[in-house]
């Protein structure tokens, strides 16, 4: 048992902001502070996130909540290099930290450094390299200010387009439910080694959920967007009209497995839990679906006999994000060491072969594999496949059409088996014509094993993961068909 | 003797809290706000994961910033903003009655607010003995190591995961009448041990619930690690040799350890009035038990009495007050079987005339506007009632699931499927081994009214989470459960291996 300090009379290493001054300084300005008082022998990774955001929601055609916000969090990440070859990690993050507050977090960071057991994935710090010569190199001497962030006045144009949508679906006997959000953070890295990095991220998303008067019909679209200003409310409500009307013919239909058609969000939210679950260090160790039985990984073995791409870009057109490594603290298959090394395209599965696994430095090592850090985007496509939805419909002689999936959690890791929910339209389509609305079901599939029963892969467009788009909203995905689908049992829910 | 002395921590007391709350609500008030209020918060986290027995990580932040919410002309508007001064808090009190004027054309529902009593200036601070802040980040990555070698030394045991997830809320809150200074402290540690073999793999994970205790929980204050990580490999050698299932229906006996996660998918989120009345219909979803239903709804059998509270000892969602100024209460929501009650905020408790709320409203940070979220929800014991031997000794042929893993309900809370940490096949009134692959499928309803018996208090386990997900913007609340062990009837099970082959 430690020493208790009494926590009413400790913590020295958080200075009380009451009567000091609290000037805020520029996040470069922060990170090249921060890096100035570190001690003379100590390497450091600073990280400056700048965040803001704005949001409305609406339910049953009516505002319910909204807001703005905006923080702004300092990351010092202190490594305390020792003779033995190992070293230690100090990573602590505060938000709201002002100038006269920095010396203080560096000095907790190093001290949290000091005293740590030795961190695994120990590596030198990834070198300035190639980066300086980038434009998010250059970016790092941008000014931030206030043009850089969300505010509410993205929504002021929406939210009279909205305010319309609304009052048309309460006159037309249509609720509609949904959220929009808009936020930019800009990260700044600096480390002792010599990198400067900035990127600005952009995110935005729209949610538009129709339910008929009764509540016993619900369709759902969603869009991911950067700047609202690609998105048409009106239209979305008009396709979500349509898919009520299609609902007008109920089918009942029991749990058994279906030829089924995934739209792009379904197939996203599906293909975004394999890639999680592609991470090499623990495939290496036996313990995922990507091991290979009796030793190694199962890259290089073919998972479709479609000649699907999985991949990750953060150049592709709509879905950029940061193309370096940003970790704030360590995991499994990312290091705080590798702050600012070069992260581009990765083709995690490249003509329905399993190609790579996501790694640190240290994870990639471990697994003997190639240095490939995750990126945050996600794109599915097959070569020549333009098949959009409608004319994939239009080829069905019989098979179930989904709307989108929810509360998508893992069963069995052994074979990626995850169990979820169909969500707000699932359709009959006979003979290449919607004939009903079928029931909910709850499913148990395994996307790894889904990719072995892939029959067609339709156009790759930008969509919205509908259940994992809090956290991952940068994608783009075909519709899919499917062989027999397991639906394990029926649904109630509406 | 706790070593806090039920203090809140002075660099949190000693902030401007009181100048920054008179500065936000004469300006939201000066520009037309009927209703304001104002929190500071700062949450502090710490996340500690071993691999191996090697520090894979050792994080530390602390989200601290203010929060403005007003009610302009009937339409709510929010701000908040990170930094602790006078100028930040005007400007999120103008923010906060901008963004109620731009979004009052899409407003038709006007809102309002139940009366509370205001207790004036008052403060909490949650059951805990020492607070796990002021215990070295390196006494707590050594304890964890020396846990993983313990667990690694079995030869079983190819791998050891190990975690602690530490967090120090302090919240003040004021609405002018009552203003509140909290503090509470949770700790969720975790321990897998996984076993590699030539056909696969398989883990198990210790069940220590998560809870609202310091860092006593670790060295054997209301849980004992190492009796549980004494037998874990043997257990999970155990499981590897066990036989996989056969699916079908099984009289379950379910422990505390996995039902509270049952209750709170299936009877927590259901009972949530703004569910109910459809507030989370596009995300989260609704509720079978709508309001109509109240009163009448035979949601589960005769034994069958589930109750809402922010107040039990140790419990995750437990608070003196919460982020509306309502003092902490327990009431009933299912009452003889019978749907009787609801979770309420104060908007909420307004609409359906319930006149005051029980105290539901809670944002998980500075920038969060308040939700209502999830109370304690606890299925009570039977006084004097039966062991979990006696349950089991009332089953011809059966399963004893104990431990949470996998879990999923649909958007309305009927269908749900919920898998474990432990299966054991009970065979005229006895346990019979480990099983594997083991799934429970079933309807809420049908499966709280198969509800035969509930143990006594000594089967009574206070389970929970720290990620209870809701809303949008997305947040996340830790909530407690309690339950003791109980005995269902005909359940659904489902072999996982056969779910997962083509």
């Amino acid at each position: 048992m430690s020493e208790a300090s009494g926590t009413g009379k400790a913590a020295p290493r958080r200075p009380a902001a009451g009567g000091k001054k609290t000037a805020v300084s520029a996040p470069q300005t922060t990170v090249e502070q921060a890096l100035a008082v570190a001690r003379a022998d100590g390497e450091m990774v600073v990280i400056a996130d700048e965040t803001s955001t704005a949001n409305l929601r609406w339910a049953g055609n009516t505002l319910t909540t909204n807001g703005v916000a905006t923080s702004r969090a300092l990351t010092v990440i202190s490594i305390d290099r020792r003779a033995d070859g190992t070293a230690g990690v100090g990573a602590v993050t505060r938000s709201g930290v002002t100038a006269d507050q920095v010396e203080d977090l560096v000095r907790e960071a190093e001290k949290s450094a000091a005293e740590a057991s030795p961190a695994e994935d120990v590596q030198e710090l990834v070198p300035p390299g190639d980066l300086t010569l980038s434009e998010f190199y250059t970016h790092y001497n941008t000014a931030y200010n206030d043009v850089d962030r969300a505010g509410f006045s993205v929504f002021r144009g929406f939210a009279a387009q909205l305010g319309d949508t609304l009052r048309a679906a309460e006159g037309a006997g249509r609720k509609l439910y949904g959220f929009a959000e808009h936020g930019v953070t800009s990260t700044f890295v600096g480390t002792s080694a010599g990198v400067r990095l900035r990127y600005d991220q952009p995110a935005g998303r729209l949610e538009l959920n129709a339910k008929s008067a009764d509540l016993t019909r619900s369709a759902w679209a969603g869009a991911a967007t950067r700047d609202f200003t690609d998105v048409d409310v009106a239209a979305l409500d008009a396709g979500l009209a349509e898919r009520l009307e299609w609902q007008a013919r109920r089918v009942d239909l029991p749990a058994g497995r279906y030829e089924t058609l995934l739209p792009p969000t379904a197939t996203s939210d599906l293909m975004i839990y394999l890639y999680w679950s592609a991470g090499a260090r623990e495939a290496a160790e036996g313990r995922t679906v990507f091991s290979k039985t009796g030793g190694g990984t199962r890259v290089g073995e073919r998972l479709s006999p479609v000649p699907a791409e999985l991949f990750s870009d953060p150049g592709y057109a709509g879905l950029e994000c940061a193309p370096f490594v940003i970790a704030h603290s360590s995991g499994r298959d990312s290091s705080v060491f590798d702050n600012g090394l070069a992260a581009g395209r990765a083709n995690w599965i490249s003509s329905g072969v399993l190609n790579t696994l996501h790694s640190s430095r240290f994870s990639a090592a471990t697994a003997g594999l190639p240095v490939t850090p995750a990126v945050d985007n996600l794109i599915m496509s097959a070569p020549g496949a333009s098949a959009s939805l409608d004319s994939m419909i239009a080829s069905t002689k019989r098979g179930l059409l989904l709307t989108c999936l929810w509360y998508i959690r893992l069963v069995d890791p052994q074979t990626l088996l995850l169990t979820g929910l169909t969500r707000d339209g699932v359709y009959l389509v006979e003979n290449g014509e919607i004939t009903g609305a079928v029931n909910n079901f709850r499913f148990n599939e395994s996307p790894v094993g889904m990719l072995g029963r892939l029959i067609e892969v339709g156009a790759t467009q930008k969509t919205l993961p509908r259940e994992w788009g809090d956290y991952f909203n940068r994608a783009a995905m075909p519709a899919l068909r499917i062989d027999a689908f397991n639906m394990s049992s029926v649904s109630q829910a509406s | 003797m706790a070593d806090h002395d039920g203090q809140i921590d002075a660099d949190f007391t000693t902030l401007p809290l009181r100048d920054l709350a008179g500065t936000a609500l004469d300006v939201a008030r000066t520009l037309g706000a009927d209703h304001a209020d104002f929190r500071v918060e700062r949450v502090r986290g710490q996340r500690i994961a071993l691999s191996d027995g090697n520090l894979e990580s050792l994080s530390d932040a602390d989200d601290s910033g203010i929060a403005v919410r007003v009610v302009v002309d009937g339409t709510w508007g929010f701000a908040s903003a990170v930094d602790l001064t006078p100028e930040a808090a005007r400007d999120a009190a103008r923010q906060a009655v901008e963004v109620a004027k731009v979004t009052a054309a899409m407003n038709t529902e006007r809102i309002e607010l139940a009366p509370e009593p205001a207790y004036g200036d008052v403060s909490w601070v949650s059951a805990y003995e020492v607070d796990p802040f002021a215990v070295s980040p390196k006494e707590k990555a050594d304890l964890l190591a020396t846990w993983s070698r313990q667990l690694l030394a079995h030869p079983v045991v190819s791998h050891v995961d190990a975690s602690l997830y530490a967090v120090k809320e302090c919240k003040f809150y004021t609405d002018g009448a009552t203003t509140t200074t909290q503090q509470r402290v949770r700790l969720h540690p975790q321990i897998t041990a996984t076993a590699v073999t030539e056909s696969g793999f398989d883990d198990m994970r210790t069940l220590a619930p998560p809870a609202g205790r310091g860092w006593e929980y670790l060295t054997g204050t209301g849980w004992d690690f190492h009796a549980e990580l004494a037998e874990l490999p043997e257990l999970l050698e155990e499981k590897l040799n066990a036989p996989s299932v056969g699916a079908g229906r099984y009289d379950l006996v379910i422990d505390p350890s996995n039902l509270w996660l049952t209750i709170h998918e299936s009877i927590g989120h259901a009972t949530e009035l703004d569910r109910a009345l459809g507030y989370e219909a596009a995300y989260a979803g609704t509720s079978f038990a709508t309001f109509d239903k109240l009163g009448q709804l035979q949601y589960g059998s005769p034994v069958l009495n589930v109750t809402g509270d922010r107040t039990a000892v140790h419990g995750l969602a437990t608070v003196g007050y919460d982020d509306e100024g309502v003092a902490g209460q327990s009431w009933d929501l299912i009452s003889g079987g019978v749907l009787v009650g609801y979770q309420l905020d104060r908007r909420m408790a307004v609409l359906k005339g319930f006149g005051r709320s029980n105290g539901c409203a809670f944002a998980d940070s500075p920038g969060h506007m308040p939700l209502q979220r999830m109370a304690n929800v606890s299925l009570r014991p039977a006084e004097n009632g039966p062991s979990a031997d006696d349950l089991i000794a009332g089953v011809e042929n059966g399963i004893y699931i104990l431990g949470d893993k996998s879990w999923s309900i649909d958007m309305q809370r009927y269908n749900f499927q919920f898998t474990g940490q432990r299966f054991y096949r009970i065979s005229n009134g006895r346990l019979d081994g480990q099983l594997r692959d083991v799934a429970y499928q079933a309807t809420t309803t049908d499966f709280w009214n198969s509800m035969e018996a509930v143990g006594g208090p000594q089967t009574y386990l206070l389970g929970g989470a720290f990620n209870c997900g809701k809303g949008q913007p997305g947040q996340v609340a830790p909530v407690s459960h309690g339950a003791p062990a109980a005995l269902f009837r005909q359940v659904r099970v489902l072999n996982t291996t056969q779910e997962g082959s083509a």
